[in-house]
């Protein structure tokens, strides 16, 4: 099995860390994983600004870096719900129709994919997870509060697999972050208090770490964090299941 | 009604100049939602019944014609008078004549969504007529000449203390009072001497039964009733989507609206109009105003589903932040964003863009309608329709060509970060909406892809 490494933009510009560990994750369960080097972006900046339709080249370039893999994985549900939702290529329906079936969302790939059941990973601390409302809500790798259906995390699941951690409850299980994307500086007023309330949930609780399956989440929350002089860090979650810690 | 040309952004961002206010908001919103989902969860077959409710409404939406005629057939069968009302201008003036007719200047209005999409008391003003709304939350609203800010709780954004400093000023009470049980009585008192003298009372319409010809008002307060039996003439607005099929689908209608609107069983009051009493007149008038031109659109038609229970108002996350005033428009948060583009684009666009695209709406809507999704669709029907900003158009031309270029990407990559570290002043300033209230990321030496050209598997 080769599985493909998308690694999305702002990730690879700001976050190396996040995608190293999930590099390094991976291979560790024994996949084999190629990053091609040629990769930018989903193309979701533009379209979820209404400019889908100038997402053409983001498309193409996409699927002529990721057609051939069998599995495409990355450390991202928004990026990854986009791809699913919305890659298309009139001069290739079928490898773009491909692309959405077999690109996964990381923490996914590893409950529903690999089936992993155990992971080498420690990390002694008080931890806050942050549901991504695109991996919960539009990939739905955990239950939703506002539906009347089971209770499940796979991201969870995983945590509750590293030794030490202590998981701590929020006042909301699910309330957006106010990031997203474009939003965050169109709507600043209001994306600046859903983070500020978001962050503040995690404090009163406790957590010295915020983690989530999206960098984009947690780089908004990190900026709030920062600018309030707040100790508390984020990290995504594969650096935590990679056993740094 | 308060005419505005700020945009959501900017009303948003007065709103959160005040964040104790803000708070307190967003928690009592949240509150409503909480208690939504304590209604819904004491429901085992809770996502059942929303998508019985979504079905029945495809078939209502798909033979609307159908039910239209059918309904008109058997209210008038039932002896009641129906008129039709093409857009809000022939509402109105329906309305008004129908006053003229019954000889009065004043009348007495329950809550209806509808007759605030048309302007219905600001037009009637204008003629000399006198309209007294009648819901409690409304008529605060009407007293402090302000618009509704939830179509459920108008008055929602207004404290105690507020209201009673508006009874003071109007209803003559003494200054300072806030307790709500004085409050509501005053209320209580001034409105029943409308209810006794009012000869013309309007309501709106929940529910419009095609098999009977009759139809559902529901209210906690009882007051559309007060208002109905005590007019000699009843006039009900609605919406051509106000349908439903059977008598027997209200079993799935009334089970949901209140759970989800105030996470109630059912509401207080689910009264049933069929004929008028002797010598009494009841007066149907069924709107379009833009409804057929929504239908036609196969991307936004299920947003004819809503029966405005404002559950995805409560849940959103932003309009608990922005208030429902910054919507400027009758029905504010997720539907309404969804439902006023359609009736005027170039007002409404900035609304689809009021969201994160979270996607909690579409989860609590009672009928299942894909709001989140209709926001992302609305947001590309704008752009191409040319109402997008011109420096927006040129940044995303610029990030497209950047994006699609793996080259352009990777040299502007290194450049930003690049600026980052060594001239911070460039972005950290008053002009990068980021750097107001967040901190920026802190650039890291090497990208993703040069370390793993130095340090990944070679092929």
């Amino acid at each position: 099995m080769t599985v493909g490494l998308f690694i999305p933009c702002y990730v690879d510009q700001f976050y190396p860390g996040a995608a190293i560990a999930t590099l390094q994750l991976l291979e560790k369960l024994g996949v084999d994983v190629v990053y091609p080097q040629n990769q930018t972006c989903c193309g979701q900046p533009m379209a979820n600004s209404g400019f889908e339709h100038l997402t053409k080249g983001c498309n193409e370039l996409f699927i002529e870096n990721f057609a051939d893999f069998d599995y495409i994985v990355a450390p991202s549900g928004s990026c990854v719900l986009h791809v699913r939702d919305h890659l298309h290529d009139d001069k290739n329906p079928e490898a773009a129709k491909n692309i959405s079936h077999k690109i996964y969302e990381l923490t996914s790939f590893l409950t529903d994919v690999l089936k992993v059941k155990s992971l080498d990973a420690k990390f002694p601390h008080k931890v806050g997870m942050h549901q991504s409302c695109h991996g919960q809500r539009g990939l739905h790798i955990s239950s939703m509060t506002e539906l009347v259906a089971p209770e499940f995390s796979k991201p969870g699941s995983l945590l509750q697999m590293v030794s030490d951690i202590e998981l701590v409850h929020l006042g909301r299980k699910d309330e957006c972050c106010g990031f997203g994307g474009t939003f965050c500086v169109t709507e600043e007023a209001v994306s600046v208090k859903m983070g500020k309330d978001r962050v503040e949930d995690h404090l009163e609780h406790g957590a010295e770490y915020i983690t989530g399956v999206d960098m984009s989440c947690l780089m908004h929350m990190e900026g709030i964090l920062k600018r309030q002089g707040s100790k508390v860090k984020v990290i995504h979650i594969a650096e935590i299941l990679n056993g740094i810690g | 009604m308060e005419q505005t040309t700020k945009d959501h952004a900017e009303l948003a961002q007065e709103f959160n100049r005040d964040e104790d206010r803000v708070d307190w908001h967003d928690e009592t919103l949240w509150f409503i939602r909480a208690k939504r989902d304590k209604a819904a969860h004491n429901i085992p077959e809770w996502e059942t019944l929303r998508e019985a409710a979504s079905q029945i409404k495809n078939n209502v939406l798909s033979n609307l014609h159908n039910y239209l005629q059918q309904f008109e057939k058997n209210a008038i069968a039932n002896g009641v008078e129906v008129h039709w009302a093409a857009d809000a201008a022939e509402h109105n003036q329906i309305v008004h004549r129908l006053i003229n007719e019954a000889n009065v200047v004043r009348m007495v209005k329950s809550k209806s969504m509808l007759t605030e999409e048309c302007g219905l008391n600001e037009y009637l003003a204008k003629n000399g007529i006198e309209v007294i709304d009648s819901d409690l939350g409304e008529r605060i609203v009407q007293l402090a000449e302000e618009p509704p800010s939830h179509i459920v709780l108008p008055c929602i954004h207004k404290k105690k203390e507020e209201i009673g400093e508006i009874f003071h000023q109007h209803l003559g009470i003494e200054a300072g009072i806030s307790d709500p049980q004085f409050l509501t009585e005053t209320a209580r008192q001034h409105l029943r001497e409308v209810f006794l003298t009012r000869k013309v009372a309007l309501t709106g319409v929940n529910f419009a039964i095609a098999e009977t010809g009759e139809f559902v008002v529901c209210t906690n307060e009882g007051n559309a009733d007060m208002g109905a039996h005590l007019a000699e003439v009843h006039i009900a607005s609605m919406g051509i989507e106000k349908l439903l099929p059977e008598r027997k689908h209200l079993g799935v209608f009334l089970r949901l609206l209140t759970r989800s609107a105030t996470g109630q069983p059912i509401t207080t009051y689910s009264s049933h109009f069929k004929k008028p009493r002797e010598g009494k007149k009841i007066h149907i008038i069924i709107v379009d105003n833009g409804r057929t031109v929504q239908l036609g659109r196969k991307d936004f038609r299920n947003s004819l589903k809503c029966i405005r229970c404002a559950a995805c108002m409560n849940t959103c996350p932003v309009y608990r932040r922005s208030g429902g005033h910054s919507y400027h428009t009758a029905v504010a948060g997720p539907i309404g964003s969804i439902l006023a583009p359609n009736l005027d684009m170039e007002k409404y666009v900035d609304l689809p863009f009021a969201s994160t695209l979270c996607g909690s709406c579409s989860n609590v809507c009672p009928v299942k309608i894909d709001i989140h999704d209709q926001l992302y669709k609305w947001r590309q029907v704008l752009v191409k329709a040319g109402y997008a900003p011109a420096a927006k158009k040129a940044g995303m031309q610029a990030m497209t060509w950047t994006l699609s270029s793996p080259g352009l990407y990777h040299m502007a990559g290194k450049a930003g970060r690049w600026v980052l570290k060594h001239a911070p002043f460039a972005v950290n300033n008053k002009l990068n909406p980021w750097f107001k209230q967040r901190e920026m990321p802190t650039p890291p030496e090497q990208s993703f892809g040069e370390w793993y050209k130095q340090n990944g598997k070679k092929k």
